[in-house]
């Protein structure tokens, strides 16, 4: 495979979740994470899947990701069923998860060197490109430490970029940041995602955030988790967060949200 | 180079008041010697090459007997980390053959061995390898789970995640056990070598030991500084580059 071919946009995948089921049954008490739960997601769509805690969210990402098995239903990948984790998806979690053993250049290898059929100098051009990416080429050699909150994540994000995988799945990579910094990747990740066009799954409590990143809002219930509703977001792009036309749109989904939610327990960020 | 210098204040003063007490002759000076008569000692030993040979005994005696635990422990200590079955069994053996004081393992040294180099490393390896599965064991548990979940959605598995995931996560983890299992594999030679007298090597256990015999006090206290010394050395030569290199790319704090 070549350098240019590798550095092609893949063909983003069609994801199909049928009838997923998830029961974790616990020993004061049983929940049910997932009832029922269908859903069609486009090639190339930005689907935000938003919810209060315990709605299931993460869980039905970790599913997709191959990470868990559903008690029933089925995972389709371009009409393929999933066997277990796959190159095909990556995903990102809401902990940075680099190898602190590995300096940056070596993170972002890790998946390429996982990958067959490229040659050495082929992935370290694959490697640096992506770090270019994300704005972090001059870091390459930096122990993983040495690198701001906001740094890391960038890191990871170039790391499952690198293989160039069809789906993105991406588990509140943003949680833990501070709001600035979570603007500046609000910024990139509408860039990358528009240059690079991929399959994005992004799970996150915070409905502007949702609205600010995907193509479609869909709003999990808890207990037992469903699928509550779903909003196209209209919205223009690049979009910013702080734009009043945002805002607006998102009030609209957190008022839903608050129809269902414990005012007690209210967790979901506006 | 100020720290230097307060650790080399600190033994000049201790040193000084060992010699105080030593002049005074409150204490008999067979069983309290003046640093000079220890200092001589060290200094003839050396130059019959008693001393140099009894450590060189020693040195080959623990180097074996470690190698050899650390080459089973830390395999056995990562199984029974990751895998139930040997959690049950080998975890358990371990657990309860580490609370054994090591030297608890000469009599049995003694009787299937005989008075030979088996018996001592016998031993050594004994007190050295549980600590070490126990050491090993811990450290990879305390591994964060997200680094293998990573790699998985990466596409690694099996023996690509031991060796490319498990193993380094653990790093920091096992140098504690190897640590660990140093400290006990130098404690059961010693006390080894003070109870099993064979002949095919006098070791400095053994030398201390003649030395109580003889009421040679400057060579009792001259061969357990030499004790000291070489248990110091290692640390540095052997152990601190590496929690240094760890520290610098895990960015943990060093001891300072």
């Amino acid at each position: 495979m070549s350098l240019e071919q590798e550095l092609e946009n893949a063909l983003p995948d069609r994801i199909e979740l049928r009838d997923i089921c998830k029961t974790f049954i616990g020993r004061k008490q049983t929940t049910i994470a997932l009832e029922q739960i269908q859903l069609s997601i486009a090639e190339g769509e930005f689907v935000c899947l938003v919810g209060p805690s315990g709605c299931g969210k993460s869980t039905l990402l970790n599913i997709i990701a191959g990470l868990e098995k559903p008690d029933s239903g089925e995972v389709l990948i371009s009409g393929e069923p999933i066997n277990g984790p796959g190159r095909d998806r990556m995903v990102m979690f809401q902990e940075h998860a680099l190898f602190p053993w590995l300096d940056v250049l070596d993170n972002v290898l890790f998946g390429l060197k996982l990958k067959p059929g490229l040659a050495a100098k082929e992935r370290l051009e694959v490697a640096k490109y992506y770090l270019q990416l994300v704005g972090l080429e001059h870091v390459e050699k930096s122990n993983i430490h040495e690198l701001s909150g906001g740094m890391k994540q960038r890191v990871a994000f170039a790391r499952v970029l690198a293989p160039n995988p069809r789906v993105l799945l991406m588990d509140e990579p943003f949680a833990a940041l501070d709001a600035l910094t979570r603007e500046q990747l609000y910024g990139d990740i509408q860039r990358i995602w528009q240059a690079r066009r991929k399959t994005i799954v992004f799970v996150t409590h915070n409905v502007r955030e949702a609205v600010c990143l995907g193509d479609r809002v869909i709003l999990f219930s808890p207990n037992p988790g469903r699928i509550f509703q779903e909003f196209e977001v209209p919205l223009p792009r690049p979009r910013d967060i702080n734009s009043v036309s945002l805002a607006e749109y998102s009030l609209r989904i957190t008022a839903t949200l608050k129809g269902f939610t414990n005012p007690e327990t209210n967790q979901v960020a506006e | 180079m100020k720290r230097g210098l307060i650790s080399v204040l600190f033994f000049v003063i201790l040193i000084g008041i060992w010699e105080a007490i030593a002049i005074s002759g409150k204490f008999s000076p067979v069983l309290f010697p003046r640093c000079e008569q220890i200092v001589e000692y060290l200094w003839q030993s050396t130059c019959d090459g008693s001393l140099i040979n009894a450590t060189l005994v020693t040195l080959r005696r623990l180097i074996l007997g470690y190698a050899i635990g650390l080459a089973f422990g830390i395999p056995l200590g990562f199984l029974s980390a990751r895998f139930r079955f040997f959690h049950d069994t080998i975890g358990l053996l371990a657990l309860g053959f580490q609370t054994l004081p090591s030297v608890c393992w000469v009599p049995v040294a003694l009787l299937w061995f005989g008075q030979t180099e088996q018996a001592l490393l016998f031993v050594v390896v004994m007190g050295t390898l549980w600590s070490v599965v126990i050491a090993t064991e811990g450290g990879v548990r305390a591994m964060p789970p997200i680094y293998v979940r990573s790699a998985l959605t990466m596409g690694s598995k099996g023996l690509h995640t031991w060796i490319h995931v498990i193993f380094p996560a653990s790093l920091p983890y096992l140098v504690g056990g190897m640590k660990q299992g140093w400290a006990f594999a130098w404690r059961s030679l010693m006390a080894a070598e003070i109870f099993v007298t064979i002949l095919t090597g006098f070791g400095l256990g053994q030398l201390l030991h003649y030395g109580r015999d003889l009421n040679a006090m400057d060579q009792v206290f001259g061969v357990m500084l030499v004790i000291v010394v070489i248990g110091l050395l290692v640390d540095r030569i052997l152990f601190s580059p590496w929690e240094a290199f760890l520290h610098r790319r895990w960015g943990t704090s060093a001891a300072s």
